[in-house]
């Protein structure tokens, strides 16, 4: 099996080849509905997680709300 | 029924109570003093997901969203490119256009650098954004972002976190007479009778999080801050009475007996 590395929130991140977002968000049990995702610094609309491939190299951020004031 | 609703780029708020969401003792905690305060507003924070441990419970397990407008903010950021991009990145987790705007300027004050907070006020506006920004209590940076397109301006009482309560009244009376759109008191409540104050100076709305969920017992915090709100509120609607030096007798100085 192919490994790819990618940089996920800011750190080296293993994952088979190939992926899109939305499959790397369910191989990380994040809801995709609560989370929003920036790709190589682009954000992505939501309806965009099944068509973004994530590549060898590329950063991925993915973020949610958590308690602030 | 409520009349006395709080209005914001055109959304109607039943509470001048907006809450955060931050440094409960817990979830369950926060959920019980959200009720508790009446608000229909509250503020959180965007961070990265924790991917290595993913047995944290999420935040929104525990806001009833039908009932809460949630509010994201920026907070941590310290260049307008990055609230931007924060903000950004919030609407699309949340399917909201609104966002408090924080830059900050100054690691221990969490003062705001209001250069940069104006500068991204300007370019989140122009991208859709409902910008509420946090900001010094200076009625002429308060212009400035109202004329930048914020649909509400949040001058601090005192530092984030601090509880010293209003320590520029004056200013938040000039800010409320200059602003065309609310005015709402962001940060250093450290008690009801603080949000009472802002609220008779005028101020529209008050902000807080650690003054409820620092409390010893958030929850009933919660409920003190509900009734401060409402009764400042009622307290600047009525009308108070001008300060004078000398008393002025309350009963009749005629018909005293032995007189």
């Amino acid at each position: 099996m192919t490994v790819l590395t990618i940089t996920l929130n800011g750190d080296r991140y293993d994952v088979p080849e190939p992926v899109t977002v939305t499959a790397l968000l369910e191989s990380l049990s994040i809801d995709a509905r609560r989370v929003a995702v920036e790709h190589n610094l682009v954000i992505l609309k939501r309806f965009a997680f099944d068509q973004t491939l994530v590549r060898e190299g590329d950063n991925v951020e993915i973020v949610n709300f958590v308690g602030g004031g | 029924m409520n009349t006395d609703t709080l209005l914001i780029a055109g959304k109607t708020f039943q509470s001048r109570l907006i809450i955060g969401t931050g440094k409960y003792p817990s979830n369950a905690v926060m959920a019980k003093a959200h009720e508790a305060s009446g608000a229909d507003m509250v503020t959180v924070a965007v961070r990265r997901v924790n991917i290595s441990d993913r047995s944290k419970e999420s935040l929104l397990d525990y806001i009833d969203t039908s009932k809460m407008f949630i509010l994201p903010n920026t907070a941590g950021c310290y260049t307008a490119d990055e609230a931007v991009r924060t903000a950004r990145l919030a609407r699309e987790a949340g399917l909201s256009n609104w966002v408090k705007l924080e830059v900050i300027g100054d690691e221990r004050t969490l003062f705001p650098d209001n250069e940069q907070l104006i500068e991204a006020t300007r370019v989140l506006v122009k991208e859709g954004f409902v910008v509420l920004p946090y900001t010094t209590d200076d009625p002429v940076v308060c212009r400035k972002l109202e004329d930048a397109g914020a649909a509400a301006v949040m001058p601090l009482g005192a530092p984030i976190g601090s509880g010293l309560g209003i320590q520029n009244p004056n200013n938040i009376r000039i800010i409320r007479e200059f602003s065309r759109v609310p005015v709402i008191v962001d940060a250093g409540v450290g008690t009801a009778s603080d949000a009472t104050f802002a609220m008779e100076l005028g101020a529209d709305a008050v902000l807080m999080n650690t003054a409820i969920a620092g409390a010893q017992d958030p929850v009933a915090m919660a409920e003190a801050m509900k009734l401060a709100v409402r009764s400042g509120r009622l307290a600047h609607l009525a009308g108070r009475i001008p300060r004078k030096l000398y008393a002025t007798a309350s009963s009749p100085v005629e018909g005293l007996v032995g007189r």
